[in-house]
């Protein structure tokens, strides 16, 4: 098992030179194919868990190979307490997902080779440790998204399509800049560890045009992170591209392909630049807030019930910002509060995975109710809940989990982000609460449009939740109920790796304030 | 060394002359249709020549010919490089339609002189040889363009290119006498030396003739404002020509360029000296203004095009001005830069021209609605066709993305007043997504599943996957390509 990470990424691209040979009738073969694919890799993460030691804060299960030696590239991977919950949520969401596009009728072949495509991508960012490796996997999710929005989607989905695509390549050249810098600043390597030991001391009193290079890279990598987040104003990309996707490339989406962006701000912008953490973690709180209201706001406004789910991203999203900024309450400038900043930052952390799991939840049951109604419009449902019970059972818990009910693993992050940022920013976080208002209101509101009221006539022969699609959403709903109730398990496997964050950014503030 | 010594050492080029004259003489006694054969001749001979090259490899950098032309690694790099070139493109006018009309005798005999030309580009150390040698390529080039004589854009293409041609040689030979004028020598090391212990008021001449100079290179290399010609002539030449002039001539003439600023412009002549100025203007400005401006407008106006052709040649303008942002730098670095950009553009360029010949052959045009639905018609052009826009666009993990990341990093590394070419370059990779992912659009996303799938033609299949393999592998292992290029960056120079 030494290469258990190598087998991660390479797994799906095997499934997927593997499904590209199948002859494109056989469709139900390439269907498990994909399904069988898919569920190895989830049955390896899980493997993976059980040999991880959660006391250890650093890399495990390192790999490291020579690439390219002219340029110092080596193919490094290693996970740590950071990234084995999103390799986990990776492959399981994965793994689920195939058997969401299960009723993908059009080029199935094409479908499931660019989505076990995908797959390799996303897990090689969560194990990279080279940036050039990093970068390459970065864009590599490109094209299959590109393709599964741009052929399987919805009326507009070659807008939607190219528009995410120019929103993230637009991102990840300023980062590829970013990423140059930090190579010819800190020795000519790609080595993510090296960097994050020799960059705060390499990049002390470097300046760019006058301004700190420290935080002119710090920039260039977060607009770069930030597009993925999305974190306002670059977010108009998102709800296009959830609404126009099909159902499972949405869960994808939601679930994993956004929590790169926090993933890449804390790996990369905490662990090579903490003192530019110091520098903008106010304005990262700032960001959160204005994604929390805006986010909030704009599902509020929604009548298409994808766009809303969209927006709860956004929303959702914001509190994930908020809890990183509290990192700096460790600092001595602000008390030295160690326990607000480790509240802060495991809760973002934490909201990352819940938000994978919940939103996954509900565009599935989104959906599900699209695949029968053949359209997604608020107001044009009613009363379905005397026609759908179950549906609407499982809808509700979905809804309320994602308003952050107690009981719910949303509640316990979100509770955590704004314990974490409040001893530091105390007004963001009372004025971020109204997004939890608006959070409970656009969901409690749909939900009494959708499912109360008079039955409307043209869905009364509408048929429940089958057994498949039951399938993908129960596990997804007892994960939340099991973290809500008691998320010890997740936030003991973080934490020595969010102490470890936590020590390196405050022990640059104590730095910075004497 | 004297004329006679130096014949030793002239061998390729030799061998070039004596196949052209086999050519003209075969092509005496062949019938129309058997005129492919020149293209067998050509072909086999070119690969004599590439043996000889590579025979020549451990021949100590040296000149030849009282200092007329120089041999060296880095000139054998790019005679490779316009060999492979030639050779796929002889291969694909087998297969392109629009030649079939024609005796194609003329057409391989023609392209065979230009590669003569184009290797005196790339070894020259004289503004003489400089003339004599882009003259060459250029009037073959205009043959070749307007080789389609029952086609009126052919002959179009042909007529505008003569005109730009010779006004911008004309222009290039005036700079040239000011320099000499002023250097009163024709050789590059001594124009330098000469340059150097000039006084300030031979600056204003100085200047002039430089930008005379540059707007003869400028014209070669397609960099604005010296382009005019480049849409209309890539347009109506015959697609592989149009294919051959967007990669063989661009390589001679960054050849050309690299030596003549190296040259020219370095304080010593060492590799690893920057560009100095050795008048009051600020060069590396003006060049990094140049390329940025040259890459812009030529994505800018990629993106408004109909035909496929068209934009690939103002694509090919953009990719004119992404090599060039290495010129500013002109160290070490940035030469290995352009250089492994020169080897990935090869196959990635070459390919996405094969790929419209092939549709050409197949529905007759070449505007977007030619290409609706192929993805779906023809799978394996469809794909290889999006692995070529990828790689054009420099996504990784593909060759063009090397190329580009290489620039980049030379640019980065330069330090940061050149930063603001990098973001340049990048937001310019990004507008270049644009219109190379609407061919995939068009390709992919606009057709249907069609229930008849078919294959191009075996030799056309060799050719996209000969472009193919390196276009995805050279972006996944590059480092028999980077010390390759390493090896052959050894210019000649002059015992100081």
């Amino acid at each position: 098992m030494d290469n258990i990470l190598s087998l991660l990424i390479w797994l799906p691209i095997l499934g997927a030179i593997v499904v590209a040979f199948i002859p494109r009738d056989k469709e139900d073969i390439i269907r498990y194919t994909a399904a069988g694919f898919t569920g190895v890799q989830f049955i390896i993460a899980i493997l993976l868990w059980r040999k991880f030691e959660p006391g250890n804060g650093s890399m495990q299960f390192m790999e490291r190979l020579e690439w390219i030696p002219s340029l110092n590239i080596s193919y490094i991977l290693g996970v740590d307490g950071l990234s084995i919950p999103m390799v986990i949520l990776t492959a399981m969401l994965f793994f689920i997902g195939v058997f969401v596009s299960w009723n993908i009728n059009k080029a199935v072949k094409g479908y499931f080779a660019l989505y076990l495509l995908l797959d390799a991508g996303v897990i090689g960012v969560f194990l990279s440790l080279d940036f050039f490796l990093f970068y390459i996997f970065w864009e590599v999710m490109l094209l299959p998204m590109y393709f599964l929005i741009g052929m399987w989607g919805g009326p507009q989905r070659e807008y939607a399509a190219i528009k995410f695509f120019l929103y993230t390549l637009f991102g990840s050249v300023l980062m590829l800049v970013g990423i140059l810098g930090l190579y010819f600043t800190c020795g000519k390597t790609f080595d993510i560890l090296l960097i994050m030991e020799r960059a705060p001391e390499a990049l002390d009193g470097v300046l760019w045009w006058g301004m700190s290079a420290a935080k002119v890279i710090w920039v260039l990598l977060f607009i770069g992170f930030a597009i993925k987040v999305p974190v306002f104003p670059f977010h108009t990309w998102l709800p296009l591209a959830h609404v126009e996707a099909p159902t499972a490339i949405s869960v994808i989406l939601a679930g994993i392909l956004l929590k790169l962006g926090v993933y890449g701000i804390i790996r990369v912008n905490y662990g090579i630049l903490p003192n530019a953490v110091w520098w903008f973690a106010g304005g990262l709180a700032i960001l959160g807030l204005v994604n929390v209201i805006w986010g909030g706001l704009c599902a509020l406004a929604q009548t298409d019930l994808k766009k809303l789910v969209a927006y709860s991203s956004i929303n959702h999203m914001g509190y994930s910002l908020l809890g990183m900024a509290a990192v700096v309450a460790a600092g001595a400038a602000n008390g030295g509060d160690l326990k607000a900043a480790q509240a802060g930052l495991s809760g973002a952390v934490f909201q990352m995975f819940n938000h994978g799991t919940i939103s996954a939840m509900l565009f599935i049951l989104v959906g599900v109710v699209y695949e029968r109604a053949h359209h997604r419009d608020i107001d044009g449902f009613g009363g379905l809940a005397r026609q759908m019970p179950i549906y609407t059972g499982v809808t509700a818990l979905a809804f309320f989990a994602g308003l952050g009910l107690p009981g719910f693993s949303g509640f316990v992050s979100e509770a955590m982000c704004f314990i974490g940022a409040f001893p530091v920013f105390k007004t963001i976080v009372v004025l971020s609460t109204i997004g939890i208002l608006l959070n409970a209101a656009y969901f409690l509101w749909a939900f009494q449009r959708i499912f109360f009221g008079k039955l409307n006539e043209k869905y009364k022969d509408m048929s429940e939740i089958n057994g498949l699609e039951l399938f993908t959403v129960i596990p997804l709903a007892v994960i939340t109920l099991f973290f809500g109730l008691y998320p010890r398990p997740y936030l003991d496997l973080i934490r020595a790796t969010m102490d470890q964050i936590i020590e390196k950014v405050a022990f640059v503030a104590n730095f910075a304030s004497m | 060394m004297t004329n006679l010594q130096s014949l030793e050492f002239f061998v390729p080029e030799i061998i070039l002359v004596i196949i052209v004259i086999a050519a003209l003489i075969t092509d005496l006694f062949l019938k129309k249709s058997k005129t492919d054969l020149i293209g067998w001749v050509l072909g086999i001979g070119l690969i004599i020549v590439a043996l000889s090259i590579i025979n020549l490899r451990n021949v100590p950098p040296t000149t030849l010919f009282l200092d007329m032309i120089v041999i060296d690694p880095f000139s054998s790099f790019i005679k490779i490089v316009i060999i492979l070139s030639t050779l796929l493109v002889i291969v694909a006018s087998w297969e392109n339609h629009e030649l079939s009309d024609y005796r194609k005798g003329e057409y391989f005999t023609i392209m065979g002189i230009m590669v003569i030309g184009l290797f005196l580009m790339s070894s020259t150390v004289d503004v003489i040889m400089l003339y004599i040698s882009i003259e060459v390529v250029s009037i073959m080039s205009f043959v070749l363009a307007a080789y389609l004589k029952l086609d009126t854009r052919s002959n179009e293409a042909g007529l505008k290119y003569v005109i730009y041609g010779a006004f911008s040689s004309g222009v290039m030979l005036f700079g040239l006498s000011i320099v000499y004028g002023l250097a009163g020598s024709t050789n590059y090391f001594v124009i330098q030396d000469s340059i150097a212990a000039l006084d300030s008021s031979a600056n204003p001449a100085l200047v002039m003739g430089l930008l005379m100079i540059f707007a003869g290179f400028g014209y070669k290399i397609s960099a604005v404002p010296f382009h005019f010609w480049t849409p209309d002539v890539y347009e109506g030449s015959p697609t592989t020509i149009t294919a051959y002039l967007s990669v063989a001539p661009k390589a001679a003439g960054f050849a050309m360029i690299i030596r003549f600023f190296h040259h020219v412009f370095s304080d010593s002549n060492a590799l690893s000296s920057n560009m100095v100025g050795t008048t009051d203007m600020p060069w590396p400005e003006i060049m990094g203004v140049l390329a940025v401006v040259t890459m812009t407008l030529g994505n800018l106006v990629a993106i408004q095009q109909e035909s496929i052709k068209r934009m690939l040649a103002y694509s090919s303008i953009a990719h004119a001005g992404y090599m060039m942002l290495a010129l500013p730098v002109i160290s070490v670095n940035a030469i290995e830069a352009i250089m492994i950009y020169l080897f990935v553009y090869l196959f990635m360029n070459l390919g996405a021209f094969f790929v419209v010949i092939t549709v050409k052959n197949k529905t007759g045009g070449e505007t977007f609605d030619d290409y609706k639905g192929l993805g779906w018609d023809m799978p394996f052009v469809g794909c290889v066709m999006t692995l070529f826009m990828l790689s054009l666009t420099g996504l990784p993990p593909t060759a063009g993305f090397v190329g580009k990341f290489y620039i980049f990093k030379t640019l980065v590394g330069a330090g940061n007043s050149f930063y603001w070419l990098v973001i340049a370059g990048g937001l310019n990779s990004v507008i270049s997504l644009y219109y190379y992912f609407h061919v995939v659009k068009v390709m992919f996303l606009d057709g249907q599943r069609s229930d008849k799938v078919m294959q191009p033609p075996v030799t056309m299949f060799g050719l996209l996957v000969v472009t193919a393999v390196p276009s995805l592998l050279l972006g996944l292992y590059w480092n028999p390509l980077i010390s390759w290029v390493k090896e052959s960056l050894v210019f000649y120079s002059q015992a100081l």
